[in-house]
């Protein structure tokens, strides 16, 4: 198939995607879970990517991730609550001393950029360590940056720990689609382009790719940097997503589950990550609720079944997708329109086989 | 006078955390030091110790609990180590590491399960709940024997480690894990001896570390065992001797700084160390010169 008819269907198939969520918004009444696990989805894609980027692409294995969703979640809700709802916002600190407000454009902007700014200064000692030393380290950097936002010194800016609200929020599930898919298609093109093919390089072995002219510091920082920028944007997200926000939510535990989805999606594999987002929140949330709920089917009353049951089922399915299908659902390899064609080619070329 | 008076607590109670961090500590240096992993379960399995205790003590007096409850934490680790990571041994590291946070997140799952979210009040355990005045400073017994008790299984530890067979099969595995394979070492029996002591003394560090805390909940277990860690590396990754000074040091320092009324930064400093430490000396206070962590 030629390349431009492959874009065309893509484009279409992306057009189709957008009409059916404005159809479902139209149809489900405004509060339905499908809405908000499409909403939470996009936004959990997004950062799912963002760590994919760094982990699957690049090979450096970061926790950092709440860290940096976390400057983001505080960098849009401080910079875009409204001047006149500052005194009840931060009532404990007489208004607080930022006595402006920025579009919501700008705020996801600045989120993005002060994240990436973080990651920038905090890369400079942290990405010379390898492998696990990288992991802990990062995952300290978010411990750090949580303690520091709860700061009660602080507290002008940050309104120290307790919640921030009263920001702009978004009520149609399009807005974080089309943040997002903005975003991770900026992330497939760094992906296909020179810098991507350095940064695969460098993943697969650090010591041919410098022997080959990459420059390793160089490409980690960008690596590091462009994926904490996107946490950021899916941090402010987040918020926005949340309606109000509080440093203590960011734990290191949010990283894990967005870890968890990477891996289940398929370590290098964009679409996995956006696959594998979608069925963590929509199980999670959704389809396996009923496991929460006791349950009695002809007097005979279902065992187990009560409060938390499902998130242990939930684990256990993780547990064994880590263990036994550790190449995720997608592997390395991308959902594309040209492998569904060949896939279908081959099942045919099989059957004739067969006969 | 009055400088002493205002900051013996802290100290003590620093003394005394190290103690307990340094009990888990041990878990994570011996693990590391032979497999090379991470294992972010160990705090997950220091919680699971804790809530034994809880259930137990409930329903049988204290002279059976505490054993239960080492048992039960013991073969917790075992199982962990045999599931999670077994399977995995000729995988890349990275995919061992996530199955060890599949794992915390099980654990922490199962145990929202059981405890129904709830908050499980630990039992006082007397004797080492009971007060105790030293100087001007009140405190209970368990600061006064979580050193001690510390220092008395580490001696042994040591002794086991350097005098006995297992000792002896663990530092080889520890210095080349191939080598000792071919030299007839079952190397699956040394990992199991280690979870089994690592568990047994984070069994032990719980019993002594949740008499502080008046409850525990399913991510009780997740700082300490973070931190324990951020002390292993302080120490030197493989190194016992290391560990337990590491967290002697991170329980005295995180304490005077919650003394000098800096609290919201008492977890921050470790990891703050933990930064400094890896990029100034990478292998740590007692560390081989190992090259492969920067």
């Amino acid at each position: 198939m030629s390349k431009k008819k492959s874009m065309t269907i893509s484009a279409i198939l992306f057009l189709a995607l957008i009409v059916i969520i404005v159809v479902l918004e139209r149809m489900l009444p405004p509060t339905h879970i499908a809405l908000a696990v499409l909403k939470k989805g996009c936004i959990y894609s997004l950062v799912a990517v963002s760590m994919n980027l760094l982990n699957g692409f690049t090979g450096l294995f970061s926790l950092g991730q709440a860290g940096f969703m976390l400057i983001g979640a505080y960098a849009y809700a401080v910079l875009t609550i409204p001047v006149a709802d500052r005194a009840s916002v931060y009532m404990y600190f007489d208004g607080g001393i930022i006595q402006f407000s920025v579009p919501v454009f700008v705020g996801l902007l600045a989120s993005g950029l002060l994240a990436a700014l973080c990651a920038w200064l905090i890369g400079l000692p942290v990405l010379r360590l390898k492998s696990d030393y990288l992991a802990i380290a990062t995952l300290g950097f978010a411990e750090i940056i949580r303690a520091f936002f709860q700061w009660d010194k602080l507290g002008v800016v940050t309104n120290g720990s307790n919640m921030l609200r009263k920001y702009p929020t978004f009520s149609t599930t399009l807005f974080p689609f089309l943040v997002s898919a903005a975003c991770i298609g900026v992330m497939v093109l760094m992906i296909n382009s020179s810098y991507g093919r350095a940064f695969k390089a460098i993943r697969d072995d650090e010591i041919a790719a410098e022997a080959m002219g990459i420059n390793l510091a160089k490409h980690k920082r960008m690596a590091f940097c462009v994926s904490s920028f996107f946490a950021g944007v899916g941090g402010g997200l987040l918020a926005m997503y949340q309606t109000s926000i509080q440093a203590m939510t960011f734990k290191s535990s949010m990283t894990y589950e967005i870890l968890l989805i990477v891996v289940i999606g398929g370590l290098g594999s964009v679409t996995g990550s956006c696959l594998a987002s979608f069925l963590f929140i929509a199980s999670s949330e959704w389809w396996l609720r009923f496991l929460d709920t006791e349950m009695t089917i002809g007097g005979f009353k279902v065992p187990l079944l009560r409060s938390g049951f499902r998130k242990v089922v939930f684990s256990v399915i993780i547990m064994v997708i880590v263990l036994f299908a550790r190449r995720g659902i997608m592997g390395d390899r991308e959902f594309s329109v040209d492998g569904i064609c060949r896939f279908f080619k081959n099942l045919g070329k099989k059957k004739e086989v067969k006969q | 006078m009055d400088f002493i008076s205002k900051n013996l607590p802290y100290l003590l109670a620093g003394i005394s955390v190290g103690g307990q961090y340094a009990l888990i500590a041990i878990g994570y240096t011996m693990v590391y030091g032979i497999l090379r992993l991470i294992n972010f379960a160990h705090g997950d399995i220091f919680m699971v110790a804790a809530l034994v205790t809880v259930y137990a003590t409930t329903s049988m007096p204290l002279y059976l609990s505490i054993p239960l409850t080492l048992v039960v934490t013991v073969a917790l680790g075992l199982l962990v180590e045999r599931a999670a990571y077994k399977p995995l041994r000729n995988a890349p590291r990275m995919s061992v590491m996530i199955s060890a946070i599949g794992v915390s997140y099980l654990l922490q799952n199962l145990a929202l399960y059981v405890t129904g979210g709830l908050a499980q009040t630990y039992p006082a355990i007397p004797f080492i709940s009971g007060t105790v005045q030293i100087g001007p400073a009140t405190t209970k017994m368990v600061t006064l024997v979580t050193p001690v008790l510390t220092i008395v299984l580490v001696f042994a530890l040591m002794q086991l480690i350097n005098h006995t067979k297992i000792g002896m099969a663990m530092r080889a595995a520890a210095n080349d894990f191939e080598t000792s394979r071919l030299m007839g070492i079952k190397v699956d029996n040394v990992i199991s001896m280690t979870f089994l002591i690592g568990s047994f003394l984070a069994a032990v560090g719980s019993l002594l570390y949740f008499t502080n805390y008046a409850s525990v909940v399913p991510t009780s277990g997740a700082m300490p065992g973070l931190k324990a860690f951020v002390a292993a590396v302080f120490g030197g990754i493989g190194s016992i001797p290391g560990a337990v000074i590491g967290a002697f040091i991170i329980g005295i320092c995180e304490n005077i700084i919650k003394g000098l009324g800096w609290t919201t930064f008492s977890d921050a400093f470790t990891f703050a160390l933990l930064i400094v430490i890896l990029i100034v000396k990478p292998t740590g206070l007692f560390g081989e010169g190992a090259t492969d962590k920067v």
